[in-house]
């Protein structure tokens, strides 16, 4: 049987039983709109998959009932029980067929004339003198029999029972099931016994720890590797439903796929299917235009869908774009009043970016003719609804004439989760990973701060109001007013933020479904068992923002376009440390090389950790003062080059580099972190290696020869980018406020190489205090260098006439380095 | 099924078929669920296995039982979840004839209706068999 027919077989099985209940209850209650919704969607996607199947009689069945059922929801007809029984016997029929075809793997003969002209009399589409024919059809329907023909159930097993390949044997889903639960469970368990041990600093179990450690490790790969499936299976129907679609539309379009090797967990796979199938078709119907319209448009005729999958950290985007029309903003508007989502007001203030997400919307389709293909508003809030069900995400991204982008980030599978472990008032949560796009910690003195409007929580991020939902609040919790952290979540259509009182960890959830008492909370998407044996609740960030409307959130910041978005990035190295889960970072042009170094090789010399490399004895910087060095096997260890010395800093494991933006300000406690910034899609920590060399390597020395440099500048951004951009290149950086705070330390006898000062401060501050410093006392031998932003040039002259020594432009760090590079050669040499 | 556990809640002799019971537990953690109904005590970990925990005090409107310190949670099963019944003491398993089984007195109150499958009759006492499907099978989510 051909491979298609025998997915759609299977496919429409599974949605006829999971359109079983719903009809039995919509059989008893007719006038329910979800159900009503559900089998609507049901019968859609029958007929969207017959039509590139080739399945003709199920197709043309399944459009009659669709029509009907389309009239029912949008109110444009009532439910009668007439209808009722017509879309109970269309069911019945499109099973019967299914299952003839299952086993025959061919269409049966026969029309269903009668059904269809029932169906479209119910409508309204045909007058009705075709009256007494429908009621005398009803009466004789053909018997399942008839209408099929004779086959057996030897025919059946027959046709299924396939030879198998002699290098793979079937193994049930659900004994896969079962390993991966077991493996779960020894993962959680090791965990809770490592940090047990690190408690109890017991040498002897540590080796045998560590081989059940790794083993376990291995085990879970492989577990995890026997559901991977190439994610090229969700798309083995595309090229064909691609080129049926072109030939209906009159269109040409070619279809180009990239990263089909990509692999992700099998169920995940099935789920992906049907949104890809939709959005495919949405692209063909709506993005590609006609090739004479592509031709005036200066574009070749065939137009391109491209299709590329691409494994990024514990998920799998999907971009899917095409280089069609793009959306009209201005059609997206008129569809909006149309549609009564807006008002006229409304949608004439409404950005572009806020209408393009208007197609997420349930029941919004700009398509201008009901098509066979897609227009009937089903479409893109189904394909949202599917893709946030798996725990995914779905973005869109347009430009007008250009084309259409969107991007799905799914999880690799549904078993386990990376998750961010939260706090609200005394009570911990677990949030997707997927979802939280950044963190901020709001601040009354920094731009990131919290204000109300009419009581609702806002923040201001990057000059735009983000709309906040309060997590204690929202979850009735008694809350003590110090949410401070902000979980930026953006997903289809909606950028909010969600308020939390602390964040404490990343980890890795294996998700179990919650009990059924507690289903009917949409907050929660999930629950899981912790490393310390905890249950932890899992939140579902779109259940926990229903009450905000899709229309009125803006999401902060327009889409960045890609010339930023290169400039931003930078290449960093990924490692684990001090056995934590949370992966560490360090900018990889700090890094000389990577060693793995042989237990053997490690000596002790002076209280301190060395190791022999390359015929250099290099300091070890340990991660923490715990550290020892393996009893046996390779340790690995990233190597740093510093003021001409080297340090090697012994890691875990090293995990990936990757390019990726740093733009996120979970400020740490600790010294030797710079902070949390979310890279390839996990919150990762952030390494002060600068600290950490002159800290760990020779504190005494090291604060010694560091060169110390006062900064006075009164804007708190400048002062948090200069403080760890001076320390990792060395410096030794105080960092005030006002010129008030710099001459109490000059007065208190403190000494300084350099001062840098901001000479734009408010009131001639600037001036006044280079005037101030150089007119005599201790610091007037050093040199002054005046911060200055860009452009004010002509105040340079008054700032040397008062005083400083140079300009430098604070926000370039390159120059500002060298700047201060060139100075101290500059004084060493005089 | 005619193995009973019986157990104590407020005073009052209650009863499970012994073949709903999985497991007899200490109560320990309860993870709060913010918004759940409030007889719903919180989930807890169960072996590797999440449990929710029903309050059953809460769910029989009786009142709340001291710090819940010292507590027994009877664990059952019912459509695929298992679900810990918070209990003051759990006694022991009895053995009994169908002879023994009775009706609810007509003047059973109905928040004890609604979970009751019968009175058992003892020579010393009478025991209410209590329905794990009843006690959470719930209206509230019925509605969503």
């Amino acid at each position: 049987m051909d491979d298609l027919i025998q997915e759609f077989v299977s496919e429409t099985e599974e949605n006829l039983q999971a359109v079983d209940d719903d009809l039995l209850k919509f059989e008893r209650n007719p006038q329910d709109a979800g159900l009503l919704d559900e089998i609507f969607r049901l019968v859609h996607t029958v007929k969207g998959s017959c039509g590139f199947v080739g399945l003709p009689r199920l197709e043309a069945l399944a459009h009659a009932a669709e029509t009907l059922l389309g009239n029912l929801r949008d109110g444009k007809l009532t439910v009668t029980p007439g209808a009722v029984t017509a879309i109970l016997d269309t069911v019945e029929r499109i099973r019967q067929l299914t299952s003839a075809l299952a086993r025959t793997g061919e269409e049966p003969e026969g029309r269903d004339a009668d059904l269809i002209a029932k169906l479209e009399v119910l409508s309204g589409n045909r007058g009705p003198e075709t009256g007494p024919e429908d009621r005398e059809i009803t009466a004789t329907g053909p018997t399942p029999e008839t209408l099929i023909g004779g086959t057996s159930a030897e025919d059946t097993a027959a046709e299924r029972g396939g030879t198998g390949s002699p290098q793979s044997i079937r193994v049930s889903v659900e004994l896969l099931e079962e390993l991966m639960t077991s493996v779960s469970e020894l993962v959680l368990t090791r965990n809770q016994l490592l940090q047990e041990h690190r408690h109890q600093a017991s040498d002897s179990m540590a080796m045998p720890l560590d081989r059940l450690s790794a083993q376990i490790g291995r085990l879970q790969d492989s577990v995890m590797r026997t559901r991977m499936q190439p994610i090229s299976g969700a798309w083995s129907a595309l090229p064909k439903l691609v080129r049926t679609l072109a030939l209906d539309l009159g269109k040409r379009i070619e279809l180009e796929t990239e990263g089909g090797d990509t692999e992700l967990d099998r169920q995940m796979l099935e789920l992906v299917k049907d949104p890809l199938a939709h959005m495919v078709r949405n692209a063909a119907d709506h993005g590609i235009e006609a090739p004479d319209v592509r031709r005036e448009a200066g574009k070749p005729e065939t137009g391109t869908i491209r299709l590329c999958a691409a494994q990024e950290g514990g998920h799998i985007t999907i971009r899917l774009s095409d280089d069609g029309q793009g959306l009209d903003p201005d059609r997206l508007r008129r569809r909006a009043i149309e549609t009564g989502l807006m008002s006229h007001a409304d949608a004439a203030a409404t950005t572009e970016t806020q209408l393009t997400r208007l197609i997420f919307a349930p029941g919004f389709s700009t398509a201008r003719t009901v098509t066979n293909v897609s227009g009937r508003g089903v479409g893109m809030d189904v394909v949202r609804s599917n893709v946030e069900r798996i725990g995914g995400t779905i973005e869109v991204e347009t430009m007008p004439g250009r084309g259409t982008t969107f991007l799905v980030r799914i999880p690799l599978t549904l078993a386990i989760m990376p998750a961010l472990i939260v706090g609200s008032a005394g009570v911990r949560f677990a949030v997707p990973q997927i979802a939280v796009a950044e963190l901020v910690r709001t601040d009354e003195a920094s731009e990131h701060r919290m204000e109300r409007v009419a009581g609702t929580p806002v923040l201001r991020l990057r000059g735009k109001l983000l709309p906040l939902v309060d997590l204690g609040e929202a979850l009735g919790l008694e809350t003590a007013e110090n949410a401070d952290h902000v979980l930026v979540i953006r997903s289809a259509g909606m950028v909010f933020g969600i308020l939390v009182d602390s964040i404490y960890d990343t980890e890795e959830l294996v998700v179990k479904p919650v009990s059924k008492a507690l289903a009917a909370l949409e907050v929660y998407c999930g629950n899981a068992i912790l490393g310390d044996g905890s249950v932890i609740m899992i939140l579902d960030p779109n259940g926990l923002a229903g009450d905000i409307s899709l229309v009125g959130t803006d999401s902060g910041e327009e889409p960045e376009n890609e010339e930023e978005v290169e400039n931003d990035r930078e290449a960093l190295l990924l490692f684990r440390s001090k056995g934590e889960t949370t992966p560490c970072a360090v900018p990889l042009s700090l890094v000389a090389r990577i060693e793995d170094i042989d237990a053997e090789d490690f000596e002790r010399s002076g209280g301190e950790w060395m190791v022999q490399l390359r015929g250099a004895l290099v300091p070890i910087v340990a991660p923490d003062a715990d550290w020892r060095p393996p009893s046996e096997g390779r340790q690995p260890a990233l190597l740093f080059t510093r003021h001409g010395k080297q340090a090697a800093f012994a890691v875990d494991e090293v995990l990936d580099i990757v390019e990726s933006k740093i733009k996120l300000e979970l400020s740490s406690d600790d010294p030797a972190s710079l902070g949390t910034a979310v890279v390839a899609g996990r919150a990762t920590n952030l390494i002060d290696i600068a600290y950490l060399l002159r800290h760990r390597l020779d504190p005494a020395k090291a604060k010694e020869d560091a060169p110390r440099i006062l900064v006075v500048d009164d804007s708190p951004f400048v002062r948090n980018m200069l403080g760890p951009l001076l320390a990792e290149a060395g410096y030794r950086a105080t960092i005030v406020a006002d010129v008030d705070e710099a001459l109490t330390l000059r007065d208190r006898g403190e000494r300084f190489d350099m001062i840098l000062s901001d000479a734009e401060m408010p009131g001639a501050k600037g001036l006044e205090f280079a005037r101030t410093v150089k007119a005599g006392g201790p610091w007037s031998g050093v040199p002054l260098l005046a911060l200055a932003s860009l452009g004010s040039v002509p105040e340079t002259q008054e700032g040397r006439a008062a005083g400083f020594d140079r300009y430098v432009v604070k926000f370039d760090r390159q120059t500002l380095l060298q700047t201060l590079g060139a100075s101290f050669d500059k004084e060493r040499a005089a | 099924m005619n193995q009973l556990v019986t157990m104590t809640l407020d005073g009052r002799e209650l009863c499970v078929g012994v073949d709903t019971v999985q497991d007899v537990v200490r109560l320990e953690t309860v993870t709060p669920v913010p918004q759940a109904p409030d007889w719903i005590a919180g989930v807890m970990n169960l072996r590797g296995h999440i449990v929710t925990a029903v309050d059953l005090r809460a769910r029989l409107g009786l009142p709340a039982g001291g710090d819940g310190s010292g507590r027994m949670c009877v664990v059952v099963d019912f459509d695929g979840d298992a679900y810990g019944l918070i209990v003051d003491k759990v006694s022991e398993v009895i053995a009994i004839t169908d002879d023994q089984r009775d009706g609810d007195p007509a003047t059973l109150p109905a928040a004890w209706r609604a979970i009751s499958r019968g009175v058992i009759r003892l020579d010393d006492a009478l025991l209410l068999e209590i329905d794990p499907a009843h006690i959470v099978s719930l209206p509230q989510s019925r509605a969503a």
